[in-house]
């Protein structure tokens, strides 16, 4: 899986090294944001965890040992942008000082491995997981699918990079310059040999891990846990606040149903509705018959010319078509309650942090 | 010899002997990289810019007699540098080789091209752009692996780390770098301390689920461990007055040696790209 130096062309190298620093860029600005100083020494510690786990020889069905990358259990307990930053930080020292992967290749491996291998291990482990209870056995199974579909996918991406190079890069006699394995070969000689032992590892490591701290450390495995790079931020956000959500933009959808009700609510006359004869039917209907008075009530007139509505029966001016109108009118009006409770929240937290001397 | 030592070594010993292995190698390399050689004596800045175009040059040659010539150089260098050569053969060229050799095994005969050997008994050709192609990436792969190796043979980690910055690697990356570093030898310890405990408590033999289960639960541990480890870190720069500001002592100086052997280098490489495009 460690692709070493002379494997790819330095044009791959190149691309995938590009490909690779946006993510390392956006990881780390992830992570610096949730964790601010207590990145440093989490990030040094979990790279040399990543190290280390590398090292660990996992026995196989059929007598054979195979050695994981750990980035499934990476994923699960710190993070998909934390694992990635620090895989890459342990593929890195592997790299440089004990020859483990190339220099050149070193973009190429932390793309497959830490890059694509932590946001499978991430996107597996959330789907297959749920939102079961933390001591749940799917999150043992969910957590081992993330390894073994991770260092899979990790797998099959180096064998298209290596299957790629003789198709492009051959000398003046046609001997292929890097890899000489065309994708036809690679991609079932890298693939085979993952599906079947080294995914196992994977596998069995990340899987193993999770039901080990389902046991002893849950908390390791929780939202907040402490080397969650979601530790420190409050249980709010997308995640928890989505059913809302979805419920809100359902509502402001249906908000045009109104218009299928016939007449107007009880009450809630403008004072032109007492000229208007058949506005004047309406009350009379809805008010057991009582006629309503012959002139509008004076009080009524002198208040409702104090304000004047931007959006008068929920239809802005420029707006002809009156369904769409309910539905400009439902988002606008969502969005000022919002933005209230947004600047309220805010406040009190530039409070908050003011009185706890936290504020820089 | 008893049947217990004809055995083959089971997940636990493997994984001892490869942390083992790991605690070797970093104590051997600080120890060469006091030795009195010409890569020693560099600037661990000018070592870096000096080698890293040739391993990149290595992977760009077209030409294998560049390439040959470029392992030369890595050889000479070696020997200049007070490198044993038995210590390469055995840490980098044969684990190469093999690696490598084997992977390169099949393009001699899947590669297609004007045959130039028949195998005797199973009958298969040996193609001239497959042993081209074979004889590509083994080359290749020494070169660059024998650059890298003597790179770090012949500096101490933490003056290699601190020599990236001239790679304008951010100044908390290398801080991030050494103490991972450093804590790579606690966990290694650790790792191995756990391992050995296990090892001397095992009496009879345990099955595979039962081994897989073992080592799944050293994995955890040393999770919960990190995790503890990063805490009581973070507490410790805390209260040394950490408040997310990272300072690196830059004590590197160069002389006109340094100046002389970076503008070899350099000279090498525009060579060596001239003739291996």
């Amino acid at each position: 899986m460690h692709i070493p130096d002379g494997y790819l062309s330095p044009s791959t190298c190149a691309l995938l090294y590009g490909t690779a620093i946006p993510f390392w860029y956006t990881a780390f600005a992830r992570v610096k944001q949730l964790l601010n100083t207590r990145l440093i020494p989490l990030l040094a510690v979990a790279g040399a965890f990543c190290f280390v786990i590398m090292m660990f020889n996992v026995p196989l069905p059929g007598g054979t040992t195979g050695h994981a990358v750990g980035v499934g259990a990476a994923t699960v307990v710190l993070g998909p942008w934390a694992s990635m930053l620090s895989v890459s930080i342990a593929l890195l020292i592997q790299a440089v000082f004990f020859g483990d992967g190339g220099i050149t290749t070193f973009g190429a491996n932390c793309f497959n491995m830490a890059i694509v291998g932590s946001l499978v291990a991430h996107f597996t482990y959330r789907a297959v997981a749920g939102r079961t209870a933390i001591a749940s056995p799917r999150r043992v199974v969910a957590a081992g699918l993330a390894g073994y579909a991770a260092i899979n996918v990790a797998a099959l991406l180096a064998a298209c990079e290596l299957g790629i190079q003789p198709l492009f890069f051959k000398d003046a006699s046609g001997a292929p310059l890097y890899a000489p394995y065309a994708l036809h070969i690679a991609i079932p000689a890298m693939t085979l040999g993952h599906l079947t032992f080294a995914g196992l590892a994977e596998l069995f490591v990340a899987g193993g891990v999770v039901a080990y701290l389902q046991r002893t450390n849950p908390a390791l495995l929780g939202k907040r846990s402490a080397g969650s790079i979601e530790a420190g931020v409050p249980p709010s956000g997308w995640t928890t606040t989505r059913p809302l959500w979805i419920r809100l933009a359902l509502l402001m959808l249906l908000t045009p149903l109104g218009i299928l009700a016939a007449g107007t609510a009880w009450g809630e006359w403008g004072a032109k509705d007492f000229a208007d004869p058949q506005m004047r039917q309406q009350m009379a209907a809805a008010s057991g018959r009582v006629a309503p008075p012959s002139k509008q009530p004076r009080g009524l007139a002198r208040l409702s010319s104090l304000w004047s509505a931007p959006f008068p029966q929920y239809a802005p001016p420029f707006v002809r078509h009156p369904a769409f109108g309910y539905v400009m009118s439902a988002v606008f009006g969502s969005g000022l309650i919002l933005g209230f409770f947004l600047l309220i929240g805010w406040i009190s937290e530039k409070r908050t942090a003011i009185e706890s001397g936290t504020s820089p | 010899m008893t049947r217990g030592r004809t055995k083959s070594r089971g997940a636990v010993e493997r994984s001892l002997a490869s942390l083992v292995d790991a605690l070797e190698y970093a104590f051997y390399a600080e120890e060469l990289a006091k030795e009195d050689g010409l890569l020693q004596k560099l600037d661990p800045r000018v070592k870096i810019v000096a080698v890293l175009p040739l391993i990149v040059i290595a992977a760009l040659a077209r030409r294998l007699w560049l390439i040959a010539a470029l392992f030369a150089i890595a050889v000479v260098l070696a020997l200049l540098s007070k490198v044993p050569l038995a210590t390469l053969a055995k840490r980098v060229w044969l684990g190469v080789l093999t690696f490598t050799g084997l992977i390169s095994l099949p393009a001699l005969f899947l590669t297609p091209g004007q045959a130039i050997y028949r195998l005797p008994l199973l009958g298969w050709t040996v193609t001239a752009p497959g042993l081209r192609a074979a004889v590509y990436l083994i080359t290749r792969a020494e070169t660059a692996a024998t650059f890298s190796v003597l790179l770090v043979l012949c500096t101490p980690w933490s003056s290699v780390l601190k020599a990236l910055r001239v790679l304008r690697l951010p100044i908390v990356l290398v801080v991030i770098l050494g103490m991972t570093y450093r804590y790579i030898f606690l966990l290694l310890r650790n790792a191995q301390d756990m391992f050995t405990s296990r090892k001397s408590r095992i009496v009879g033999r345990l099955d595979g689920p039962e081994k897989r289960r073992a080592a799944a639960a050293s994995a955890g541990v040393l999770i919960s461990k990190t995790i503890q480890l990063s805490g009581d870190v973070y507490l410790a720069m805390r209260s040394r007055g950490f408040q997310g500001e990272v300072f690196v002592l830059d004590e590197f100086q160069t002389h006109w040696f340094d100046w002389a052997v970076l503008a070899l280098f350099i000279s090498v490489a525009l060579v060596a790209f001239w003739f291996g495009r």
